[in-house]
């Protein structure tokens, strides 16, 4: 089985053409080989990282941004979005604060400082 | 009338990076004019990844970017007037400023522009139809979905397949709502392809290209809008017109530098950039005054603003330390298939290597790049692909560049 995708690992987007064969994948097209470990993980569990906010409870409209600390799968999005829209943090907060321990697999962590 | 060695307007990354280069260049009495209530401009509201990736080596988060910096910019104890907007520059370079503290006139040794852009609006569409609630630009949309809290629609079209629309797309989807489509009036997409495959496919959101709304509908709120296909003039054909019911429409259409300032000091323009014209110090015509970032042009990767804002404070820092270049610069011109060249001049006796950065008129395959200053060729080429929407950077080598004369052009030419 063949698939043309296009790597999503850096702006240079990297056309890849990944042949799976009895289970292994096959890469060409890559500028890098993080483009080939996309062009196979994409093939066979792909994953992306998950960024949002998080309402601050003892301010007021305040978002604290947040990310997945590591890729989570793919298909998990919309239940981790579930997870993250749910929660309620108090500041303060520093950037890489761990607000949740485990979503889809992934720490939910602080991209932004809130006094 | 207070004084200051450099006085930087505008506190994002370009600013906050070019305060940090003429810092290290020796300069300790830099001060930078926000209008903001905290430095690290439009990437505060850039809550998605994917920044970083050539600068720092590392993959980061808008605001994680902007943190970099502003650590940078408080380690070195500069001066940061935030909620300080500057209204006025003259060309002997004293800038006008209001805060809360009232008026503040600083007269500069020297002066970088980093103001950035603002967003093209609905009025510069044209758009038929009524005027109700619920259009916003797709930046506005953004900063008040992650700053504020605020989800803007549940079911939207939009229009403009730029990385601003496309990520919002996205956004738009992971907070559940509907995005119906993304309309494109030209025939290809002006945003990266990454953003097109993780923002769009991802979430089966259409990009249909060639198609523009074509009108509004909706009293109170916006009910639905219409989207109709261009012929290639890009006028609408009203027959292909298709009503899409939705809430809410983002404009995601374009960026325009934000240059009042600059004009009113009398800062020669480029009319195809947007922006200042400069030289490779990011010198505009009037000595004294640097600019950077997305005021001089639009980039696509703050990793390349943070860089260019970079030569400006050292440019800056130089200027101050009294250095002074009296060749006589060359200037840049656009050839075959290339829309802009920036710096728009160069002086051959420039320090190192000099980058032109560029952007091309129409998507290509295979291209080679050509910088030729008369019969000479002082560097070639390249690459796999090239799009509007992707900037190039070419770089001169030093000794080339010493030995050339006459008008610098960067043409393409399409390879098999």
């Amino acid at each position: 089985m063949k698939r043309n995708l296009t790597c999503i690992i850096c702006p240079r987007g990297c056309s890849l053409e990944v042949t799976i064969e009895n289970g292994s994948a096959t890469v060409t097209g890559n500028a890098c080989p993080k483009g080939a470990q996309y062009g196979a993980d994409e093939c066979t569990h792909p994953t992306r990282t998950v960024t949002s906010t998080v309402r601050v409870a003892n301010r007021t409209d305040v978002m604290v941004s947040v990310k997945t600390a590591t890729p989570i799968p793919k298909d998990k999005m919309a239940q981790a979005m579930r997870q993250i829209r749910a929660l309620r943090v108090d500041a303060p907060i520093a950037i890489g604060d761990v607000l949740a321990e485990d979503v889809c697999g992934a720490k939910l962590v602080a991209t932004c400082p809130i006094q | 009338m207070t004084e200051h060695e450099i006085v930087i307007i505008g506190g994002g990354p370009a600013g906050m990076a070019a305060a940090v280069a003429a810092y290290d260049r020796g300069v300790k009495d830099v001060v930078l004019l926000d209008r903001e209530a905290a430095p690290g401009g439009i990437l505060r509201q850039c809550i998605h990844n994917g920044f970083g990736l050539h600068k720092l080596g590392r993959e980061l988060t808008g605001p994680e970017y902007a943190d970099v910096y502003r650590r940078q910019v408080e380690e070195r104890g500069i001066r940061v007037y935030s909620e300080t907007m500057v209204t006025k520059l003259t060309p002997d370079r004293v800038v006008v400023a209001q805060n809360r503290s009232g008026v503040l006139r600083i007269q500069a040794k020297a002066v970088i522009l980093a103001m950035g852009c603002r967003e093209r609006s609905r009025g510069a569409l044209n758009i038929c139809g009524t005027r109700p609630a619920g259009v916003y630009s797709a930046g506005t949309a953004q900063k008040l979905m992650n700053c504020e809290g605020y989800l803007v629609g549940r079911r939207v079209v939009i229009l403009g397949s730029g990385d601003i629309g496309l990520i919002m797309a996205r956004r738009m989807s992971l907070e559940g709502a509907k995005v119906e489509a993304v309309c494109e009036l030209m025939p290809y997409s002006g945003g990266l392809t990454r953003n097109i495959v993780q923002c769009l496919e991802d979430f089966g959101i259409p990009l249909y290209l060639n198609t523009t709304v074509a009108e509004i509908h909706g009293a109170r709120r916006v009910e639905g809008v219409t989207v109709a296909q261009v012929d290639e003039n890009r006028n609408i054909r009203p027959e292909t017109g298709r009503y899409i019911p939705c809430d809410t429409l983002l404009l995601s259409v374009g960026l325009i530098p934000e240059n009042e300032l600059t004009r009113d000091a009398g800062i020669p323009m480029d009319p195809v950039t947007g922006g200042a014209l400069v030289d490779e110090m990011r010198q505009t015509a009037v000595p004294g005054i640097f600019a950077c970032g997305n005021v001089l042009q639009v980039h696509d990767l703050v990793d390349y603003v943070s860089d260019e804002a970079e030569l400006a404070g050292q440019g800056a820092a130089a200027y101050v330390q009294g250095m002074r270049r009296e060749s006589q610069p060359l200037q840049t011109a656009a050839g075959e298939g290339v829309r802009y060249v920036l710096p728009q001049r160069v002086h051959p006796d420039a320090d190192g290597d000099v980058s032109l950065f560029l952007r091309v008129k129409a998507p290509y395959g295979r291209v080679r790049f050509t910088v030729r200053a008369g019969d000479e060729v002082l560097a070639t080429a390249v690459r796999l692909r090239a799009a509007p929407g992707e900037m190039e950077k070419l770089t001169v080598k030093h000794d080339k560049l010493a030995q050339a004369a006459g008008e610098i052009t960067v043409s393409l030419e399409e390879l098999q």
